[in-house]
């Protein structure tokens, strides 16, 4: 794996990680989409050394990259995709609801909590 | 047997595209949805029925080599889990129709091929032979029960929702690092290969893959310290919904946990486990018993009993899988159960709130037995299923001489006793209170009622039917525990002929 591949994916995670400890959804989301890239990376990363593409007829399979882990790659690309999308109309949703996209604590766990304080 | 396990997995799918197309013709897209799922449900008992009697069966999708292709592996393990798991969405979609018309309800049009797809992610997800397509089941099954959560969007449903959804997707994400991880170290995502290749590796990446996935399943069965979305966001969704929820979802991420730990030897992580399943119990147990709304002690539960499955996968033996895969069969009837009659209470009184309702045991008694006998069994009052479960991975863990666990898995058990007398209680005994005037509630028709009464019926039924054959199911899962610990039949099956 290239040294390159490496510090990508470092990267990414890193501010993928920042970014969904934020209490935002739209930011969560950002980080989300990072981290998903990161993981893509790795799992490319994981098929061995780059090479041609892999088309049949095209390239033998000795010169051609290694096309098992690419396959899975587009895959969770495409789920990833819909996901962003799911996240993007939740954010909206709350946004109408509550004028922003902040993810908010349990409600009612705090009403559990509250009220055995103030029971004696 | 192709045709089985087809049935079980694309069935459902094209009835939940049918169902789709059928948006303006309620009643045959409900018929589509029932046929969908009987279909379903059919061949999974089937399987089963074919895996008991002539051995484990193997699927090479295309016929690809299991290094390229995808593996479907129907051995007892998956035989005996598939049934219960797709009969209960079978039972629950018959109370969906009877509970539509309420403000309940969820919404028909889309909760119907939901929980289709739902259905087909389940039968994916217990008979893949590979992580990756297990990855696939997982994210089919949870975008279904995403949208299933919030499909309403109410308020509520949002904010839990969004809560729900991101804990979920960061477990997702981790798994994919986690495939990454794995086809690096081993060039295969392949089960029967990983089971090969993973006691090969080198203690630290073979443990690191180890305590990896343990976070990833981990997070989907909400055990401790990962448990925080569940009782936050389970109760907000349409009971129907919460009880699919309650019933499946948790418990993927416990078959999957002890599918590959057994399959690919994790045995050094039983130590953290037992200390995880302990205090996952006792968190449970006690956050349980604070709570004042039905829909959410019975969430609490959820998380309490994933503990009792986790400590038979922590001790690493034979009965204690055994013990594991009863206590799974056992739990997901049982808490499916307990939330439909969670939804009759909330359809009767207008709330769940233990402080707002009483007296139903003389307006309903109907309601109270269908209640008292899964709450008993849940608590694991002889002679109900629950009972022989725990008592299947207590006697394990005794056997075992991990004494601490065991003691802790008692309390659980007193107090799990504890919080169903207080719904019992709560909603049953005492006082008598008007149904709520719910702005949005509509009054169900009498027929409607019959319905959500009847299916939940036919769970209670279904639950004693285990606790009855528990003895037979007890030795199944004895012989699935030995298949999964002797590794060499789940390799040579994924083989296939010609290799």
């Amino acid at each position: 794996m290239s040294i390159a591949l490496l510090l990508a994916i470092g990267c990414l995670t890193s501010v993928g990680i920042y970014l969904i400890t934020a209490r935002l959804l739209s930011r969560i989301l950002l980080g989300f989409a990072l981290l998903g890239h990161a993981a893509v990376l790795a799992l490319l990363g994981a098929g061995g050394p780059a090479g041609k593409p892999p088309l049949a007829n095209l390239t033998t399979p000795a010169e051609s990259a290694n096309p098992v882990p690419q396959a899975l790659a587009l895959t969770a690309i495409v789920i990833g995709f819909g996901l962003t999308l799911f996240l993007l109309a939740l954010a909206r949703r709350q946004q109408i609801f509550t004028g922003d996209d902040l993810v908010e604590d349990d409600l009612e766990d705090q009403r559990v909590a509250t009220d055995s304080e103030a029971a004696p | 047997m192709t045709v089985l396990v087809t049935t079980t997995i694309i069935g459902p799918l094209v009835a939940a595209a049918l169902a789709l197309a059928l948006r303006s013709r309620p009643q045959l897209r409900d018929v589509v949805t029932l046929l969908g799922l009987a279909a379903s449900t059919a061949s999974a008992f089937g399987i089963l029925y074919r895996v008991a009697n002539s051995g484990s069966v193997a699927i090479r999708v295309g016929e690809w080599p299991r290094e390229l292709g995808i593996v479907l592996v129907a051995d007892l393990f998956a035989a005996l889990v598939l049934p219960i798991a797709l009969s209960i969405i079978l039972v629950v979609e018959l109370f969906a129709i009877g509970q539509r018309r309420t403000a309940w309800g969820a919404n028909p049009e889309l909760a119907g091929p939901l929980l289709l797809l739902l259905t087909s992610g389940v039968s994916l997800a217990i008979l893949t032979g590979d992580l990756f397509t297990l990855f696939v089941a997982f994210e089919l099954i949870l975008v279904s029960s995403y949208v299933l959560l919030t499909h309403q969007g109410r308020r509520g449903q949002v904010r839990s929702g969004m809560t729900y959804v991101v804990m979920n997707l960061f477990a997702s994400t981790l798994f994919l690092f986690g495939l990454a991880l794995i086809y690096g170290a081993t060039g295969t995502v392949n089960l029967g290969l990983l089971a090969e290749r993973i006691p090969q590796l080198s203690d630290g990446a073979r443990l690191g893959i180890g305590a990896w996935f343990f976070v990833v399943f981990g997070t989907k069965a909400a055990m401790f310290p990962l448990f925080s979305w569940l009782p936050d966001s389970y109760p907000t969704a349409p009971t129907t919904i919460t009880a699919v929820f309650a019933g499946l979802l948790t418990k993927i991420g416990i078959y999957a946990l002890i599918r590959f730990h057994t399959l690919t030897g994790m045995d050094e992580l039983g130590s953290i486990m037992l200390i995880v399943a302990g205090v996952t119990m006792i968190i449970g147990a006690f956050g349980a018993l604070a709570q004042t709304d039905v829909k959410r002690i019975l969430s609490f539960h959820v998380i309490s009993q994933i503990g009792y499955m986790l400590m038979g996968l922590g001790l690493f033996s034979a009965a204690g899988t055994a013990g594991a895969i009863l206590f799974l069969i056992h739990h997901m009837p049982v808490k499916t159960v307990l939330f439909l009659v969670g939804g009759l209470i909330e359809n009767h009184q207008g709330t769940s709130r233990l402080d707002r309702s009483g007296g139903l045991a003389t307006k309903r008694p109907i309601i109270a037995v269908l209640f008292a006998i899964p709450a008993l069994s849940l608590a694991g009052l002889p002679p109900f299923s629950g009972f022989v479960a725990k008592l299947g991975v207590i006697s394990a863990g005794i056997e075992a001489d991990q004494y601490v666990v065991v003691i802790v898995a008692l309390v659980a058990g007193a107090l799990t006793l504890l919080s169903m007398t207080k719904i019992w209680i709560g909603v049953f005994w005492g006082k008598t209170t008007e149904a709520s005037a719910m702005p949005s509630a509509r009054p169900t028709s009498k027929a409607n009622r019959s319905l959500m009464t009847g299916a939940t019926c036919i769970a209670v039924a279904g639950t004693l039917t285990i606790s009855v054959l528990a003895g037979g199911l007890y030795e199944l899962s004895e012989r699935a525990a030995n298949d999964l610990r002797d590794h060499t039949s789940y390799i040579a099956l994924t083989e296939g002929p010609d290799q």
